[in-house]
């Protein structure tokens, strides 16, 4: 071995697979979001509308049994820009991700936005999912290519706070 | 000391594959079981305690996620061991000792269906310096087994009863998961896994979750008129190295028996975190059970939930004082491999 072949570490990858289970409550999520609908779930107790639901309101610890339609509307709670490039990662940057708070729902999830400038993006804005095609549709919120901005007045985000009932 | 007392004990049905069912959905419903039996809520909970492994569930952090099963608003007091929850049980103890509680909610879960069990226990407890060297649970028992057979510390006759046993117990616990009879023929004729071991000195691939409530000798009576004292309680390990122990010589479990002056004690029952067949004599007779009646519930041999199956044996000796005419029992929960971690619960019905 000459000279520069030598190494002072040796690669030992380790892997473990697994049957992911997303738990029934976050199935039946799922299997609405295949048909394009958001349903969120709510809290028996506290009544607090999750999306994506988990099983469980973490606030009580009960199951969240009771179905909520939401629509794909909702603004943004949160945002970052990212400016830099992530390896095999598709997007160009500079791109926005932002936590979604869709109408209705008392947590936000994370997702992308576009077809705005991203000096222009602010918190409290109104937006609006952009969805995939209907045939290439699957389990996963990822049928949502991302939200857009639409014309519609900001929200403030203080209001958006859970309210005990 | 103080006097803490068992006022509850729930097993979720252990089953080969909890299927969609995730760890969240498997806790809730033992502890709303445990709540409601008692008439109380998380409110009445000084300190909640968990055990589980997220090697089990493949992410890190994952017992953060069990935490949305329970009640946290308004805000608890909790913690959680990466081991079985009868350890969840002792820092509940010595939370309770250290008077920063009065009640402890304790609970554990376990998927093993969705990934590779070996492999997985084998990262979870392989000591490695450099590159996991994967020894398997089951080749690790197997050498204690050969040891202890080797030596004629027990015999093969000895693990075919502790087989046929368990299946026999299975039908006292209403949760197991395997209660299909076996006899010696069937016995005889299964294939080694692992010599000498077989399927049937294996326990199975289970998924569940337990949940269990401790209090001060005070509260226990607020909550219930027949809480179960926990008179002694000692857990012990030995080196993570095997090669430099005896595994012929129990060290820790002696210690433990001299610590808890076991020796003096007439137990009416035990339970054994007996995950392997040989281990179930081994322990009676290091444990001086050869009277009494071991694990009734059939024990780990027919349901093995990882991380909840040392507090079941707890909460199955709790069951047995509760519902019989016994006043002392003796639980064993144990971790890491060929029984290198023990833990001795001394449990007493007072009349």
């Amino acid at each position: 071995m000459s000279e520069e072949e030598k190494k002072d570490y040796a690669e030992s990858p380790i892997n473990l697979e697994y049957h992911y289970t997303a738990g029934s409550a976050t199935t039946r999520f799922l299997n609405q979001v295949k048909e394009g609908k958001i349903v969120g779930q709510s809290c028996p107790k506290c009544s607090a509308v999750y999306v994506p639901p988990r099983g469980s309101c973490p606030r009580c610890g009960v199951a969240t049994n009771i179905e909520v339609p939401l629509t794909d509307k909702g603004c943004i709670e949160s945002f970052t820009i990212v400016h830099i490039p992530i390896p095999g990662n598709p997007i160009v940057p500079p791109y926005v991700c932002a936590m979604i708070r869709l109408d209705g729902a008392n947590i936000s999830f994370l997702h992308l936005i576009q077809g705005i400038d991203v000096e222009e993006i602010r918190i409290g804005m109104r937006i609006q999912a952009v969805w995939k095609p209907k045939d290439e549709w699957t389990h996963s919120l990822e049928n949502i290519k991302w939200f857009t901005p639409i014309d519609e007045p900001d929200v403030d985000v203080a209001t958006l706070r859970f309210q005990e009932s | 000391m103080k006097k803490v007392a068992i006022i509850g004990y729930a097993q979720h049905p252990i089953l080969e594959n909890a299927g969609a069912l995730n760890e969240v959905e498997l806790i809730m419903p033992v502890v709303h079981q445990l709540f409601d039996e008692l008439g109380i809520s998380q409110n009445n909970i000084d300190f909640t305690c968990s055990g589980s492994c997220d090697y089990l569930q493949g992410a890190a952090f994952a017992f953060v996620e069990g935490l949305s099963a329970i009640q946290t608003n308004p805000p608890i007091k909790e913690s959680h061991v990466e081991m079985d929850a009868a350890w969840a049980m002792y820092e509940s103890m010595l939370k309770i000792q250290m008077g920063d509680a009065d009640t402890a909610l304790i609970y554990g879960f376990g998927k093993s269906s969705p990934g590779r069990l070996d492999s997985i226990i084998s990262l979870q407890m392989d000591p490695y310096y450099i590159s996991p060297l994967w020894p398997d649970r089951v080749s690790l028992a197997a050498i204690q087994a050969r040891v202890l057979l080797e030596k004629n510390i027990i015999t093969p006759e000895q693990m075919i009863t502790a087989v046929i046993e368990a299946r026999t117990n299975s039908k006292n616990n209403k949760n197991a998961l395997v209660t299909e009879l076996v006899d010696k023929e069937a016995y005889l004729a299964s294939e080694n896994i692992s010599s000498p071991l077989n399927e049937f000195d294996c326990p199975p691939i289970s998924d569940g979750s337990s949940a269990m409530i401790i209090a001060s000798e005070e509260k226990a009576y607020e909550f219930t008129d027949h809480p179960i004292f926990i008179e002694g309680i000692d857990h012990r390990i030995e080196s993570s190295n095997i090669g430099s122990r005896d595994l012929s010589k129990p060290t820790g479990i002696l210690a433990s028996i001299e610590k808890l002056k076991l020796e003096k004690i007439k137990f009416d029952v035990a339970e054994l975190h007996t995950q392997f067949s040989h281990e179930v004599p081994y322990l009676q007779s290091v444990l001086n059970l050869s009277d009494v009646p071991t694990n009734l519930s059939g024990g780990p041999l027919v349901g093995n939930v990882m991380m909840c199956a040392g507090l079941d044996a707890i909460g199955k000796t709790y069951e047995s004082l509760k519902s019989n005419d016994f006043t002392n029992g003796l639980a064993h929960a144990s971790s890491g491999p060929c029984l290198q971690h023990n833990m001795l619960v001394h449990l007493e019905k007072k009349s």
